[in-house]
């Protein structure tokens, strides 16, 4: 179960990344001279309070936004260089997203949903695939509106990993979930990560959860404050919610 | 200090300001075509009646060959008649000095040394000619302004087979004469019509009208019955070869007026409830989604105290802000025109004085139904709000429910994306708005078919008359009936190819209570430059016994082939015979019908005779043609074909450009208020799906097609909707024109349908790339952090 980072190559490599954010005559300064490295096929749990940085941070990753100084590496491609094009090419190519309100199309169904990132993916596994890996394949045919909370955010990991994303970047999967639903939630995603190899990174304020990672980052004040791996790790039924 | 709920109301206000303006623009064209369509149609109107009353137009008119004056008394007895008016009217042919072809013109007298009783003139310059002298002329104004005649200037006119100099003395208005069209003309054509006051001592002695009279003009008591004293006017003329009296809605002048002025209702009618309707529906699209974004803001406000009536108002108040700023724009913008298009009457009218009316009940009466229309639109949204429960408001809405198109078992075809899925859905699943916003933007397709079909049925007109019907190079006049054989002096004159006699008459045709006055027109056998038109456009032989009538004479009278039909003959003292109906024929222009020369000549029972004669010219003699006509004392008068076409053409021109400008402003203007408001509507409720497609990595052109198919399918399906609509739109017009005057086919052309759909594609196009730029600037992060 336990990867050796010591074999890994390294699928991100970030160097004094800041992030200011300014509105009107206020600056926040976001992130903070962070440096670090992200090794392929991890599962990396982010930690900290609100405002602390982790969402910024897994943005600038998943290149939704730009930062304001430093150099982010997917690979050998400089993200913090290329243009807004570019950054969409690279999300669509190789970035899987779930958030914390799922974003699914109410207009579509479930499979609708996850065939919405097959039908531009250049190697996708069919949505059933993606939903039987998350146990929805008997809801394939239903619209978000007829979906519980839970199965709502199975599906939108269905739709990010159908696309057999390099990163899965998750913000908050579990944080409009009870703990029976989330805990179901967490088992999709180690899932993948571990069938399918899937870096995967996972931002909650859930500290209990921390322990199914391979690798745990806390942000404090946009800075990290601490950068553990796991010795050991549970399963996600084990996590104390 | 402003209440906080209204200072909220104006930063709404400036948030939403180019949605707001849209509709406040598509309320402005209601408005403005309401203060245009009703204030130009009562300035027109208030004009018309000060002149005639200042100048007292007469109620009832007559022709007669000649009477003898002493009728006078006898006239003037016919109860209900306040004054009456005897005069000489005679037609001319003009000379005029570097004009070859001959000018036609009508020489009317006026009573010397004293202000006619009846139509009186208005003398822009000068004075009225003097009994004294008798080469004075007094010339209507458009005529002059046409040679750029002052008094003083001199040109020839064809009395009585002589050519003499008349000296302009002074420049004047009729209301007789608001029209002043020519014979044979379509439009008036002031450079080759003009009407002439001499004085009638003058005009007696030169026509030997001595103490007689060839024209008759009554002024009535008010509520007298018009009909009765043309009873006894056609009685005590019965016997000087009278045509037939008649009264103002047949007066040619204020027939044509008449006739604007029913357009003018017709567009009164037609065009602002389009709309206002559309501003409706627009304000129900922007209030709907502004309380749906504002749910919880309601919530909060009830929680904090606030009445369900407070926060009605407050909706209604954004409402009518936007109603006025309609009302403001749209009361300039109609003020502006109105004064333009009562303007462009007095160009083609001939008016002394302009009255603009100051209609301040009109711009209420408009900013009435303005505000009540976007009332009525915004009113669902506004109840359902104002009585939402607090604690409901706060939470979110339900999410919403979508359906399968074909149930569940369907699975989409490969090549139906999921994108354009997303799109269909959202239409199907509100099909209220998603049809309204279809019948909106078909409303600007309707409104080019409306304006750009006269154009066809125009082109049809002239065809069918100027080519088909009517297609000698000119027709002449003669001054009274003549022996038939006048037809051969007609041939002999230089450059005539071809002759054709023809004889008209004034005749009543009735059948049973029914009964219609016009003229009856007989054409020689064989005729080829003249045509009698069946329904078909099939050319007729004249028939040898019995009438053909014209298609609106069969409607009038309820006539059919085979029936029989009486026939009053006017200038034969009112001799009844009967004639059956033989055949129908198509005619846009007055009343008619048609007889064999025959069979015309053994009704009057006067021998074989003619009233002119229709003519083929040779283009190379055209010259020698005209000289000789001006110098032929029994050519009355002479209708050029070709010119009149012309002037015909270029007048409808004229006019169909102004409007066609008109009409495509006013159509932009409906389909970027509708297709901008649905377009942001929809941006601001699917912007976070939207940002969600970007996150996965969808382009901004994909993502941007979600949006545009939907609008494409919406303006596609508006298409077809749009072209009935406008076919019906026309249909109407075309029975609005449609008079005894004058009545227009029919016709719209392919080409008409299309170049609609391109302007109203066109701008939707650019309304929907307007708001397409906003999905680039779809702020990702924000969308993807909140729940909606």
């Amino acid at each position: 179960m336990e990867s050796d980072p010591t074999k890994k190559k390294a699928i991100f490599r970030i160097s004094n990344l800041s992030k200011i954010y300014r509105t009107g005559e206020v600056s926040v300064r976001a992130l903070n001279d962070v440096t670090l490295d992200m090794t392929e096929g991890d599962m990396t749990v982010l930690l900290g309070p609100s405002g602390s940085g982790k969402s910024t941070f897994l943005n600038i990753v998943g290149g939704l936004d730009r930062a304001t100084s430093g150099q982010v590496f997917f690979k050998d491609r400089e993200l913090t260089a290329c243009t807004e094009r570019q950054l969409t090419k690279y999300r669509r190519d190789h970035v899987g997203f779930v958030f914390q309100f799922y974003n699914l199309i109410p207009s579509l169904t479930a499979r609708e949903n996850v065939h919405l990132v097959t039908e531009i993916a250049k190697n996708p596994m069919s949505a059933e695939d993606a939903l039987e890996l998350v146990g929805l394949q008997n809801r394939a045919d239903h619209f978000p509106a007829q979906l519980s909370g839970g199965e709502q955010q199975r599906v939108a990991i269905a739709r990010a990993i159908a696309k057999q994303p390099e990163v899965l970047l998750c913000d908050e999967p579990t944080g409009a979930l009870d703990s029976k639903t989330g805990v179901l939630v967490l088992e999709a995603l180690a899932r993948v990560n571990e069938s399918l190899g899937t870096t995967t990174a996972l931002i909650t304020h859930n500290a209990g959860i921390q322990n199914i990672a391979h690798r745990v980052i806390s942000f404090i004040d946009g800075r990290i404050s601490d950068d553990h791996r796991n010795e050991t790790r549970i399963a996600p039924s084990e996590v104390v919610w | 200090m402003l209440h906080v709920l209204d200072k909220k109301l104006l930063r709404d206000l400036l948030r939403i300001w180019a949605q707001s303006l849209a509709v406040a623009m598509v309320m402005a064209c209601g408005v403005a075509t309401i203060i245009l369509a009703v204030g130009a149609s009562r300035s027109l109107e208030e004009t018309r009646s000060a002149f005639y009353d200042r100048y007292r137009f007469g109620s009832v008119f007559a022709s007669v060959v000649r009477a003898p004056d002493h009728l006078e008394s006898r006239i003037k007895a016919i109860p209900g008649v306040s004054a009456a008016e005897l005069r000489v009217v005679e037609p001319v042919i003009l000379d005029i000095t570097g004009m070859a072809e001959p000018a036609s013109g009508l020489l009317v007298s006026v009573p010397d040394n004293r202000q006619a009783e009846v139509n009186r003139l208005y003398i822009r310059t000068g004075r009225l000619p003097s009994a004294n002298q008798g080469n004075e002329v007094a010339v209507i104004e458009t005529f002059a302004n046409a040679h750029g005649f002052r008094p003083g200037d001199r040109f020839n006119v064809i009395m009585n087979g002589r050519k003499r100099a008349l000296t302009i003395v002074g420049i004047v208005l009729s209301p007789e004469f608001i029209y002043a069209i020519g014979p044979g003309d379509m439009v008036p054509d002031p450079k080759r019509f003009g009407v002439f006051y001499m004085s009638e001592s003058v005009l007696s002695s030169v026509f030997d009208m001595e103490n007689s009279f060839n024209d008759l003009s009554l002024s009535t008591l008010r509520g007298s019955d018009t009909r009765a004293i043309m009873e006894s006017v056609d009685a005590l003329l019965d016997n000087y070869g009278a045509a037939g009296a008649y009264d103002r809605p047949d007066q040619i002048s204020n027939a044509f007026l008449d006739s604007e002025l029913n357009q003018l209702a017709a567009m009164a009618k037609i065009i602002p409830p389009i709309f206002l309707l559309v501003s409706a529906f627009l304000v129900n699209m922007i209030l709907s989604r502004l309380v749906a974004l504002e749910r919880e803001h309601v919530g909060l406000f009830k929680a904090l105290g606030y009445s369900n009536f407070a926060i009605g108002a407050h909706y209604a108040k954004l409402v009518i802000l936007i109603a006025l700023v309609g009302l403001v724009i749209g009361s300039g913008a109609g003020w502006w025109l109105g004064r333009g298009l009562t303007r462009l009457y007095a160009n083609f009218f001939s008016f002394p004085f302009l009255i603009f009316t100051k209609s301040l009940d009109l711009y209420a009466i408009a900013g009435s139904v303005a505000v009540v229309s976007s009332l009525a639109g915004a009113a669902k949204s506004i109840w359902s709000i104002s009585n939402l429960p607090p604690a409901i408001a706060m939470r979110p809405p339900a999410p919403e429910i979508y359906r399968s198109f074909f149930g569940r078992r369907l699975r989409w075809a490969s090549w139906v994306s999921q994108l354009t899925i997303m799109s269909l859905r959202q239409l199907i699943r509100r099909p209220v708005r998603s049809g309204l916003t279809t019948l909106g933007t078909s409303m600007s397709v309707a409104l080019l078919v409306t304006a750009l079909f006269s154009f066809d049925s125009i082109d049809y007109m002239i065809d069918v008359i100027f080519f088909q019907s009517d297609r000698q190079d000119a027709s002449l006049t003669f001054a009274s009936d003549t022996s038939s054989s006048a037809i051969f002096d007609v041939a002999a004159l230089p450059g005539v190819i071809r002759t054709e006699p023809f004889r008209a008459t004034q005749v009543k045709l009735r059948n049973e209570h029914r009964e219609v006055k016009m003229s009856l027109l007989a054409l020689s056998a064989g005729s080829q430059l003249s045509r009698i038109l069946d329904e078909d456009l099939k050319p007729m032989e004249p028939p040898p016994n019995g009438l053909v009538i014209s298609e609106l004479v069969a409607a009038k009278l309820k006539l059919r082939p085979g029936d029989m039909v009486e026939i009053e003959l006017t200038s034969k003292g009112r001799r009844i015979d009967y004639a059956p109906v033989v055949g129908i024929a198509q005619s846009y222009v007055g009343l008619t019908a048609y007889a064999s020369l025959p069979f015309l000549n053994s009704l009057m029972r006067d021998g074989s005779k003619i009233s002119g004669a229709r003519i083929a010219i040779d283009q190379n003699a055209l010259g020698d043609l005209y000289a000789n006509v001006k110098n032929t004392p029994a050519i009355a008068g002479i209708a050029l074909q070709d010119i009149s076409r012309q002037k015909f053409r270029d007048t409808i021109e004229e006019n169909i450009i102004t409007m066609t400008t008109v009409y495509v402003s006013l159509a932009v203007i409906i389909t970027f208020g509708v297709i901008y408001n649905s377009a942001r509507i929809q941006l601001s409720e699917r912007a976070r799906e939207l940002a969600s497609l970007r996150v996965f990595g969808f382009t901004t052109a994909e993502v941007s097609k979600v949006l545009l198919i939907e609008l494409s399918v919406i303006v596609l399906a508006a298409q077809p909707l749009g072209w009935l609509l406008g076919y019906l739109f026309s249909l109407s017009v075309v029975k609005g024109f449609s008079s005894d005057l004058f009545r227009i086919p029919f016709v719209i052309n392919a080409p008409t349908f299309a170049w609609a759909s391109l302007v109203v594609l066109s701008s939707a196009l650019a309304s929907a790339l307007i708001v397409r730029r906003r999905v680039d600037r779809l702020n990702l992060i924000r969308v993807l952090k909140t729940r909606e």
